[in-house]
């Protein structure tokens, strides 16, 4: 898959707060190749937006500070967290592209559709108006939407919800980015626009080969698109692995948990459904030892004195989880998870 | 009315009006029963007008055609005495779980409010009750004293279905009350509503657009489109083998959460949106995003029948 095109090497970004400092990301790790899909899945508040948003350096500063020992490695030679706004500029919408989940909120209602698709290509691009208003048709059309030229005049609210969605992907590939980061891009839509909008963004996908971060809590997308899957919980990443390591074969009891609380349509109605009892910690004062222990229904007395690192489950597969000590007794995935139980 | 129907619902109308003289019809003619003890789900996509159901159905709209029955008595004839039981017996949970709880008010005052209202408790028992409910719902008694801001979104839908079983409804219509929720407090509160529907026989009409959690909750299911309902089964038979090519489609677009299974898979993406409700296709409403539409289903709206025992759908196919 060649070279990497993010790094991202203990990541650890900070609210300062009046009532103290909220450590939203505590140490996150990974990198993503060329042409590949990434997944970072999760529940509110364990920091999965923020770290992509400080991947684009989108969160102000203050409140929020990137720590000292922190790296962000975009494309081999840009230092994201050491860059000053300026230099973050040229990267954002150029390079870097970002859908966001609201499509409602997040597109200027006072501009129209053409004139914000073309205001990053002017900016990025040597193009004349002409010509950046020609690509934003040809961009609309890549989208999978009718009569492009009519549409460059209209304004957002003219449009549905699913319309709006297509046309933030077109605007996020406008500068044609080597990475685009879709922060739970089809949660504010129906089930159906959902299937087509997915549809969508694996079509450009393939056709563009650019490298996607896609945060969102919807396991079912995930299983979709992914190649490669990182759980986080409380600011870390507990579980990293390909798409077939997490969903077959996954070794943190937290990533069972989010696995098993999905209803599937096949599965026993007068069974319970398993949720995961209690709510995750607070992050003024996270806990010492691993941050599920308290939720953990596994649990022992070392994960409440130390953290875990991750333990090397195979090649690119990692949990941080004391039960894969080699000392620890023996758990058994519980029923439910694993090939084959989606029947 | 059948004997064990604790809510019928015939040829329900609600239209807006609108400016320029435009009337949007929300729900255009709704045909069902439920019984007493299950529970109805009903699904759809925004705009389908499943919250406007039960909206009109607890009387928060005023409906502008049909019957709604409710113990078989006619629930847009009643006033004074029997308008505050029917208050009482039927019962709301919202969606958003910050925006429908005054946050000025306390949690225990919240709880107690309705049994006030209603004259059912009063002084230490009342407190008392308002511990037991909140014992109930999984929060505890200390939790009375304080403020909705001081809860989480799943805490905070625990005190709206406690505000709801206050004063002993029969019947409780959830609107979407775990889409604001993450996945693992969705099936925290799914639990306890099966829960309390065993331990006090209530029957739930519940309401959301997610198919799987709904289906798991539901005895039967109906499935809506543009204010039309096109098909009703039980949870099981719908799932197995649904009928209406909108049910289909809505079942084909939920991604399911096994690559395996999503490789192999062949899916029904939909074609185009909704229609505006404002200006609804002739005919059947899901025409002009079916695959399988013909020159009639254009012309007439297809009859809601019965295909197989207790399986309706309104399709020309069928």
């Amino acid at each position: 898959m060649g070279k990497p095109i993010l790094e991202v090497n203990n990541l650890r970004v900070s609210f300062k707060m009046y009532a103290g400092e909220v450590q939203a990301v505590r140490g996150v790790s990974f990198t993503l190749d060329k042409g590949e899909v990434l997944a970072i899945v999760g529940e509110s508040g364990c920091g999965k937006s923020v770290t992509a948003q400080t991947i684009m350096r989108l969160i102000p500063s203050p409140p929020s500070y990137i720590k000292e020992g922190s790296s962000i490695l975009f494309d081999g030679k840009h230092e994201i967290s050491k860059m000053s706004e300026s230099q973050m500029q040229n990267i954002r919408g150029n390079e870097m592209g970002m859908i966001f989940q609201d499509p409602m909120t997040s597109l200027n209602p006072t501009m129209t559709v053409g004139a914000q698709i073309s205001e990053g290509i002017l900016k990025h691009q040597k193009k004349s108006k002409s010509e950046a208003m020609k690509r934003a048709s040809e961009l609309l059309t890549l989208v999978g939407m009718s009569n492009a030229d009519e549409r460059l005049h209209q304004y957002p609210h003219e449009l549905s919800g699913g319309m709006r969605q297509r046309v933030m992907i077109a605007l996020s590939l406008a500068c044609n980015p080597k990475l685009l980061i879709a922060d739970e891009p089809t949660t504010a839509l129906d089930v159906t626009i959902q299937a087509q909008i997915i549809d969508l963004l694996r079509d450009i996908q393939e056709k563009t080969e650019t490298s996607i971060i896609l945060i969102t809590h919807d396991l079912g997308v995930v299983a979709e698109m992914a190649h490669k899957v990182i759980v986080m919980y409380a600011g870390k990443v507990v579980e990293r692995g390909t798409l077939e390591d997490i969903f077959y074969n996954p070794r943190h009891p937290y990533t069972w948990g989010l696995l098993r609380s999905v209803p599937r349509l096949d599965s026993d109605k007068n069974a319970e459904l398993d949720s995961i009892p209690g709510t995750p910690p607070d992050l003024y004062a996270p806990p010492v030892g691993c941050a599920f222990a308290a939720r953990c229904p596994y649990a022992m007395k070392v994960c409440k004195e130390i953290d875990p690192e991750h333990f090397h489950v195979n090649d690119g597969h990692s949990a941080a989880c004391w039960l894969n000590h080699p000392e620890a007794p023996e758990v058994e995935m519980p029923v439910g998870i694993g090939r084959g139980a989606h029947g | 009315m059948a004997e064990d129907n604790i809510l019928e619902v015939r040829n329900l109308q609600k239209h807006f009006n609108l400016s320029n003289n435009r009337v949007l019809k929300a729900v255009d003619g709704l045909n069902f029963a439920i019984k007493r003890g299950e529970t109805f789900g009903l699904v759809g996509e925004s705009g389908c007008g499943k919250s406007t159901t039960g909206r009109t159905i607890i009387r928060l709209y005023e409906a502008s055609g049909g019957q709604i029955l409710f113990n078989g008595e006619d629930v847009q004839k009643m006033s004074g005495e029997k308008r505050k039981k029917f208050n009482r017996d039927m019962q709301m949970v919202f969606q958003d779980p910050y925006a429908s709880l005054n946050p000025r008010m306390t949690v225990g005052k919240i709880i107690g409010e309705g049994m006030e209202i209603h004259g059912l408790y009063s002084g230490k028992e009342k407190k008392e009750r308002i511990s037991q409910l909140l014992r109930d719902v999984g929060l505890n008694e200390e939790h009375a004293s304080r403020f909705p801001h001081e809860f989480s979104g799943g805490q905070r839908q625990r005190i709206g279905i406690a505000r709801a079983l206050a004063i002993e409804p029969q019947f409780i219509i959830a609107d979407e009350p775990i889409s604001a929720l993450d996945v693992s407090v969705q099936a925290q509160v799914v639990n306890l509503f099966k829960k309390l529907q065993k331990d006090r026989g209530l029957t739930y009409l519940f309401i959301a657009h997610d198919l799987a959690m709904v289906k798991h909750i539901s005895d039967r299911i109906g499935v809506m489109y543009l204010g039309k309902l096109v098909e009703v089964a039980t949870s099981d038979k719908l799932n197995a083998k649904p009928l209406h090519p909108y049910t289909q489609t809505l079942l084909s677009a939920i991604p399911v959460p096994d690559p395996d299974v999503q490789k192999q898979r062949k899916r029904i993406i939909p074609q185009g949106e909704i229609p505006s409700p404002l200006n609804p296709p002739s005919g059947c409403p899901f025409r002009t995003r079916c695959p399988h539409a013909m020159d009639q289903c254009a012309a007439t709206m297809p009859p809601f029948k019965e295909v197989e025992p207790g399986h309706y759908a309104a399709c020309h196919l069928l």
